[in-house]
């Protein structure tokens, strides 16, 4: 369990994460939400110690995140952002290959092949494990990315907008493999997300953020409906239901 | 297709060695007259000082790279260089050429290295503070400060009694001609202790690779491995600096020449590529000069200019490849 409590972030003066508290709970896929600007990925680059807090604490199963080793808490929690820029030329299979890292610093033993392999496999990237990462398209550079979490072995999994550039299939390819990581694996993961339909059909738990402050957090089915979007987007948005999802029509909101 | 990689990497890094121990070969062996053992191991010396300094340069230039993420800078960015020049223009203006700072030779390059050295440490002090300020900021706040120890050092030298002058600039130059013998074994030193220390550096610093996010992803400690290269690249070119003189490009050049000719992100590999190409151009341009251009030119020469072409063409390159 990753408990946050009140958490502060300035920039200069701005405050851009303020006082937020949340808990993360185990086995659920929880979406960050909200408008531009709402504090979502620097909240998560702080849960990931990517940054650190003004004030405030993350709690991972009762510890300070601060105080536990980078390379203990690297086995444990998984963060990918968004802009992955590498100036070196790798192929899939050695980008992989690095999600081991902690645990055999770069000497990867026969248990390392087999959960690259299966990474690989996992992210459908078997047959171009040896091509080059300039030479793939954004969507199987993600696919790369993610797979590189994913053999990294943790219980957690933090991604940072993963369906940026992505289009409508590959999108719902990565969010199916997600789903498919915590009911099947029994992983954490927790997205920040920019379409809140994909955060409506596959998430277990949605946290709003607006303005650096907390606003909505709870289970999905309760924070998907006009009220609850209205307070987070200054939107009117009608929720309608298909096959049993809940999808918001914002389009021509006003 | 890994292992042919591998594999051709292998055969690449043999011929560099093939390379370098015939132009080490070539520079000892090659027209030597008179009394042998007289001539033998003052070329020795010479060729021990090259490929200190030729080392030193490369290996510090891939870390800082690396570190940087920024394939066009150099450590002299910091501005260790022209500390070092500010220490021998000032014991020249002050104390003259004859004071004991020049003429005793382990002072002087004590002086020149403890004085580089700490002014990178003082200026990583109060600017890397990665949470606060990027890293481009320090890079900055030395380049211009070396601007400024630059014009600091002009001054001096507009000032300085000619005479003064003429022997000061033979310390401003790089020079492999009066390598200062006794030198030679405590930078040796130096080197191999920073190599003992580096080598558990190397599989973070592939990592790095990967940009800061994905190096703390991994479990890499960024801030504490940021500092150490630093430190490290410090005294490596310290080191070069106050064994033979500043040498701006020869990092560049090895290290860029290194990341084309062998293809692998792993920094074993890489340092032993650059440094073995490193060698090369020192050795083996040392020896051009002396053979083939009659001392009419120096190596620094080559190298500064060479180099400067070399630095347009990936200034070109890169800005193309932001273009297309």
């Amino acid at each position: 369990m990753i408990e946050i409590k009140g958490i502060t972030k300035f920039f200069g003066k701005k405050p851009v994460v303020e006082d937020v508290s949340v808990t993360i709970e185990t086995g659920k896929i929880t979406s960050f939400i909200g408008p531009n600007g709402a504090g979502k990925s620097t909240l998560l680059s702080m849960v990931s110690r990517l940054l650190d807090s003004d004030t405030g604490e993350v709690l991972l199963d009762k510890t300070d995140v601060k105080k536990l080793k980078s390379k203990d808490f690297a086995k444990r929690v998984a963060i990918l952002r968004q802009s992955n820029f590498i100036n070196v030329r790798l192929t899939i299979r050695e980008l992989v290959s690095f999600g081991r890292y902690p645990y055999s610093h770069g000497r990867l033993t026969p248990e390392d092949n087999e959960k690259i392999d299966e990474a690989l496999e996992y992210m459908n990237l078997v047959d171009i494990q040896h091509k080059f990462l300039d030479e793939l398209s954004g969507g199987q550079k993600q696919r790369a990315f993610i797979s590189m979490v994913i053999a990294q072995d943790t219980e957690y999994i933090l991604l940072d907008e993963p369906l940026n550039n992505l289009d409508m299939k590959h999108s719902v390819q990565i969010m199916k493999i997600l789903r498919k990581l915590v009911d099947d694996l029994g992983k954490t993961v927790v997205i920040v997300l920019h379409d809140i339909n994909f955060a409506s059909v596959y998430s277990d738990r949605i946290v709003a953020l607006k303005n650096g402050r907390l606003v909505k957090d709870g289970p999905t089915s309760e924070i998907i409906n006009t009220e609850s979007l209205r307070e987070v987007y200054d939107m009117n948005i009608p929720v309608q239901e298909q096959d049993g999802c809940k999808i918001c029509v914002y389009f021509q909101s006003q | 297709m890994q292992n042919s990689i591998k594999k051709t990497n292998t055969i690449k890094i043999l011929c560099l060695v093939a390379l370098a121990i015939l132009s080490i070969a070539g520079f000892l062996f090659y027209n030597i007259q008179g009394n042998f053992s007289y001539a033998f191991p003052k070329r020795v010396y010479r060729v021990a000082a090259m490929i200190i300094t030729a080392i030193a340069i490369a290996y510090a230039t891939v870390m800082f790279q690396t570190v940087t993420r920024n394939r066009i800078l150099t450590p002299s960015m910091i501005g260790v260089d022209s500390m070092y020049e500010v220490v021998q223009t000032v014991i020249y203006f002050f104390l003259g050429s004859a004071s004991v700072f020049v003429v005793d030779r382990y002072l002087n390059f004590g002086t020149s290295i403890v004085a580089m050295v700490l002014f990178a440490l003082l200026l990583y002090r109060f600017l890397f503070r990665a949470d606060k300020y990027p890293i481009f900021l320090l890079l900055l706040a030395g380049m211009i400060i070396g601007t400024l120890l630059g014009s600091l050092v002009s001054f001096l030298q507009v000032m300085i009694d000619p005479v003064e002058y003429l022997s000061l600039q033979n310390k401003l130059f790089a020079s492999f001609t009066n390598v200062k013998s006794e030198l030679v074994g405590i930078s040796a030193v130096i080197l191999i202790a920073c190599f003992i220390y580096g080598a558990f550096l190397m599989r973070d610093l592939d990592v790095m690779n990967l940009g800061r996010d994905n190096a703390i992803n991994l479990g890499v400690n960024y801030d504490k491995l940021v500092l150490r290269v630093l430190i490290l690249a410090s005294i490596l070119i310290a080191t070069s600096t106050a064994l033979v003189g500043p040498i701006t490009f020869l990092g560049l050049i090895v290290s860029n020449l290194a990341y084309q000719f062998l293809v692998t992100y792993r920094h074993s590999i890489l340092i032993l590529g650059a440094s073995l190409i490193s060698i090369i151009a020192l050795v083996g341009g040392q020896f051009l000069v002396l053979h083939v251009f009659n001392l009419n030119t120096t190596i620094s020469v080559i190298i500064n200019f060479v180099g400067g072409i070399y630095f347009i063409y990936l200034l070109l390159k890169q800005s193309k490849g932001v273009a297309g």
